[in-house]
């Protein structure tokens, strides 16, 4: 099955940038999972006051400056993978790097047929 | 100093003057970063007090500070490796700049592209004006913080954090759609008269940062009107500025004594701008949809039939200002509007209406202060009028105006023994 592996983390990790010992823990990871061969897209992101939410009421359309919901800790990136059930799924996701000073949060990915697919595998 | 280095001083600040803003906006326009095109910007004119001294003026000193500029652009696309696609920017921005210096083109004027990216709804509103007024017209956080009544240091922070979105999230550098441009144009418009009025406060015009912004702001407004001219406020805003201006040399008697509208000369005001002003306004109203900068206008054009008729329609202002009140109940509107209904039905009514004013910070309001202080003089509430003048006085930055301020406060005074 897929699941997306959402990574939380406080304000203070998207100000700095990683130090070496982060990076390396987090290139660690990112190989591990394709060596597994269960990896199959990730994104990073930007800080969450470089955020832009639109709503549309009708006709209008209305954008407001910063993320959707001002939470302590905050969407910072995403990782699907591909396991046989959550149990292996969860286990990718305690080794996530961000587990140690965020929250890590899997979701299993709802495939929806009509769609053009998103990850082809 | 030498007198040589002083003399090139005086034409860099010259070229500031009369060019920064244009230089700004090219070189924001390129690399999608306004904090590093203020800052290559600021290099080059660092640059510029450095060299020209010896090498002398160069014969196209714009250019020559687009080229050294462009030097910083360069360190930067160089040094940024992990954002490419910004380095990619960069270098464009720094190319751009170069074929500029070298073929002696002149450059395209991006300034009101730049005033609509800081009202981009992807920038918080609240900063939109700010924005403006320090990015484009180049007003300190300090002065603006005062004007918009908050912290310096929470103004500083909050512009600070706006740029920044602006080049992290790629918030686009463009005149919007014509379908966008109306929500925009209220931050843009708010800009323009906060520039106009700051320069404004200089009236003698012996600061010439402060005449370069009244030009800049009337230029602007000229440009927002030939940009949109259908659209009712911009004419409107164009009608109020040139009717203001019309009346600069009547602002201070030769002795340099503040001379308050009621009491100027109109013989002094310019026929010519108050007949352009008098135009715009005329084709505003045709468009038949009224708003604060066609009202504001209206009003100055009140004070400006004194000219032809001698008297002031008093009751016009106070209407005037009622409707003003209505569309758009902002502190000034709302003091304006006691003000003018004092004039009509005497100072207690007046005071009333300051009385019932809520939810805007006066404590820091000029203004406010002011008027107060005169009514409460009229109604003969010495002792309160002698606070308020106090309060208004401390709040007052040009020096005329804070004797003018001081003579009607000991004028209470010397009433009362």
């Amino acid at each position: 099955m897929k699941y997306s592996i959402l990574i939380y983390q406080p304000d203070a990790y998207f100000n700095a940038a990683p130090d070496d010992e982060l990076w390396g823990a987090w290139r660690a990871y990112h190989k591990s999972l394709s060596d597994a061969g269960v990896y199959l897209d990730s994104g990073a992101l930007k800080r969450p006051a470089t955020a832009t939410t639109v709503r549309v009421q009708g006709e209008r359309r209305l954008v407001q400056d910063g993320p959707f919901a001002e939470t302590k800790e905050q969407l910072a990136g995403f990782i699907v993978v591909e396991t046989p059930s959550l149990k292996e799924a969860l286990d990718w996701a305690a080794r996530c790097p961000a587990a140690q000073y965020g929250a890590v949060e899997v979701r299993p990915v709802q495939e929806i047929e009509q769609f053009v697919p998103v990850f082809s595998s | 100093m030498g007198s040589a280095e002083k003399s090139v001083e005086a034409t860099v600040n010259a070229v500031a003057r009369d060019s920064y803003g244009r230089l700004l906006s090219y070189l924001a326009a390129r690399c999608g970063d306004v904090e590093l095109a203020e800052d290559s910007l600021g290099d080059a004119f660092l640059a510029a007090l450095r060299t020209w001294p010896s090498r002398g003026v160069p014969e196209r000193p714009e250019a020559w500070l687009l080229a050294a500029a462009r030097n910083r652009l360069n360190d930067d696309a160089r040094r940024i490796r992990v954002r490419q696609e910004h380095a990619e920017r960069l270098a464009h921005a720094a190319r751009d700049a170069a074929a500029i210096a070298e073929t002696g083109e002149g450059f395209p004027d991006e300034r009101l592209k730049l005033l609509f990216l800081c009202a981009d709804p992807a920038i918080d509103p609240d900063i939109h004006t700010p924005l403006m007024l320090q990015v484009v017209l180049r007003i300190d956080a300090a002065r603006i913080a005062r004007a918009f009544l908050i912290k310096p240091a929470a103004m500083g922070q909050r512009l600070v954090r706006a740029k920044t979105k602006i080049r992290d999230a790629g918030v686009p550098f463009e005149v919007p759609a014509l379908n966008e441009l109306a929500p925009r144009l209220e931050a843009v418009m708010e800009a323009i008269y906060a520039a106009y009025s700051s320069g404004w406060e200089d009236a003698p015009g012996t600061d010439p940062g402060q005449a370069r912004l009244t030009e800049e702001a009337l230029w602007l407004a000229r440009v927002l009107v030939e940009l949109m001219p259908d659209e009712p406020e911009p004419r409107g805003l164009f009608a109020l500025l040139l009717h203001c201006e019309a009346r600069r040399s009547a602002r201070r008697s030769s002795e340099g004594r503040y001379v308050p509208i009621a009491e100027q000369d109109p013989a002094l005001w310019s026929v010519d701008l108050m007949r352009e002003a008098e135009r715009h306004l005329r084709a505003a109203s045709a468009q038949q949809r009224l708003g604060r900068f066609q009202l504001e206008a209206a009003i100055q054009s009140v004070h400006a039939e004194r000219a032809r008729t001698g008297r002031i329609d008093r009751r016009a202002i106070a209407l005037l200002y009622e409707g003003l009140v209505r569309t758009a109940p902002t502190l000034g509107a709302l003091v304006g509007r006691a003000a003018a209904t004092a004039e009509v039905d005497g100072p207690e009514a007046g005071l009333a209406m300051l009385e019932e004013i809520r939810g805007h910070p006066m404590e820091e309001h000029q203004p406010y202060w002011a008027v107060r202080a005169h009514l409460l003089a009229q109604a003969g509430r010495a002792g309160e009028a002698r606070d308020a003048f106090a309060r208004a006085i401390d709040l007052t930055d040009d020096d005329a105006v804070r004797v003018f301020l001081i003579e009607r406060s000991e004028a209470v005074e010397t009433d009362q023994r």
